[in-house]
């Protein structure tokens, strides 16, 4: 007797507990997919949060909506394309490759490149510079400068 | 000499492009639905339970769709310009009643007024987010054919009104005739 009250006890006490997230998954397969897809879409109201963090109602909505797009077995493409469906592309933390997105994808790498041919450049010309000859009249010049005079003056010459 | 002015210049660009950055909307998300046809939907009234409100009543007629809630606080700055436009008659005014009670909406539109020609009431918002709503108030331009056309985020305000959505009505009527 004692035991059903108990259990009674219990239930009703999860049914409240649980009045914030009421989500019951099948599996622990199925909540980590639903939790990791839910990293991976930005909550509209407040635009820095996923829909895994944030309190916002419609946040709220959403996951309720994708919960029960789950459990009728669609996958996360399918949600995915759900929510970008209706909120368009801003949704996706993670950008979809299209013409659109190449330069947000590729951006950095071309900027690595152009700074990689800007160096090559630079330093070509460096060694060029380095590797010149010296005319004779230079090169007396230099060992005067760089025997006779303080070391001050040897580094201003350079 | 002229390398010397490089740092300069690209200082002047990034606080150009800078400048330009801070007179964008950071809040205001493009929607993937312009051009696209409206979301079916079907709901009951505010102002009758057993009366249905839906895509089928809106057709075939260029239509404002206003998204409002009687919880919404920003609702009532743009709400006199909808009673105005009701007034004058030029486009019907449609409402979507956004998660909110239907006694708190029909009080609503008790105090401050009703433009609508019907508001239909979507208490769980499963339509609101057929229509990608995320920011109560949001204004459609639904056309004939029951494409949107356009999108407003926020209240409006009277220049939006005049110079965008009603332009923008008298084209599609234009073009339905």
């Amino acid at each position: 007797m004692r035991w059903i009250w108990f259990a009674a006890l219990l239930a009703f006490a999860s049914a409240t507990f649980g009045a914030d997230s009421p989500l019951v998954f099948d599996s622990a397969e199925q909540e980590t997919r639903f939790k990791k897809l839910m990293t991976e879409l930005r909550c509209l109201v407040c635009q820095n949060q996923s829909l895994e963090d944030s309190h916002a109602p419609l946040a709220q909505d959403l996951r309720n909506q994708a919960y029960a797009m789950m459990r009728d077995g669609a996958s996360d493409d399918d949600i995915m394309d759900y929510m970008v469906d209706r909120y368009g592309e801003f949704v996706r933390y993670r950008p979809a490759f299209s013409p659109l997105t190449f330069l947000l994808w590729f951006g950095p790498l071309l900027l690595f490149l152009i700074a990689a041919a800007v160096a090559w450049r630079w330093l070509g010309a460096q060694q060029a510079a380095a590797g010149a000859e010296l005319s004779e009249a230079d090169d007396a010049r230099a060992r005067r400068l760089l025997n006779g005079k303080s070391p001050r003056k040897e580094k201003q010459r350079k | 000499m002229r390398k010397r002015f490089f740092p300069l210049i690209i200082f002047i660009g990034l606080v150009g492009l800078l400048a330009f950055g801070l007179t964008l909307n950071p809040r205001v998300v493009p929607s993937p639905l312009i051009d696209k046809p409206a979301p079916l939907f079907s709901l009951p009234q505010v102002h009758d339970a057993a009366a249905v409100i839906g895509s089928e009543q809106m057709k075939g007629k260029v239509v404002l769709l206003n998204v409002w809630a009687s919880w919404c606080v920003s609702c009532r700055l743009e709400h006199e310009l909808f009673v105005k436009l009701a007034s004058s008659g030029e486009v019907p005014v449609y409402g979507l009643n956004y998660k909110d009670r239907r006694e708190d909406a029909v009080r609503w539109l008790e105090f401050y007024g009703d433009p609508y020609i019907v508001s239909a009431l979507d208490a769980d918002g499963q339509v609101g987010i057929d229509f990608g709503v995320y920011g109560v108030p949001e204004t459609f331009v639904i056309d004939g054919d029951g494409i949107i056309r356009y999108k407003h985020i926020g209240p409006i305000d009277e220049n939006t009104l005049d110079k965008e959505i009603m332009p923008l009505v008298r084209e599609l009527k234009g073009r339905r005739t």
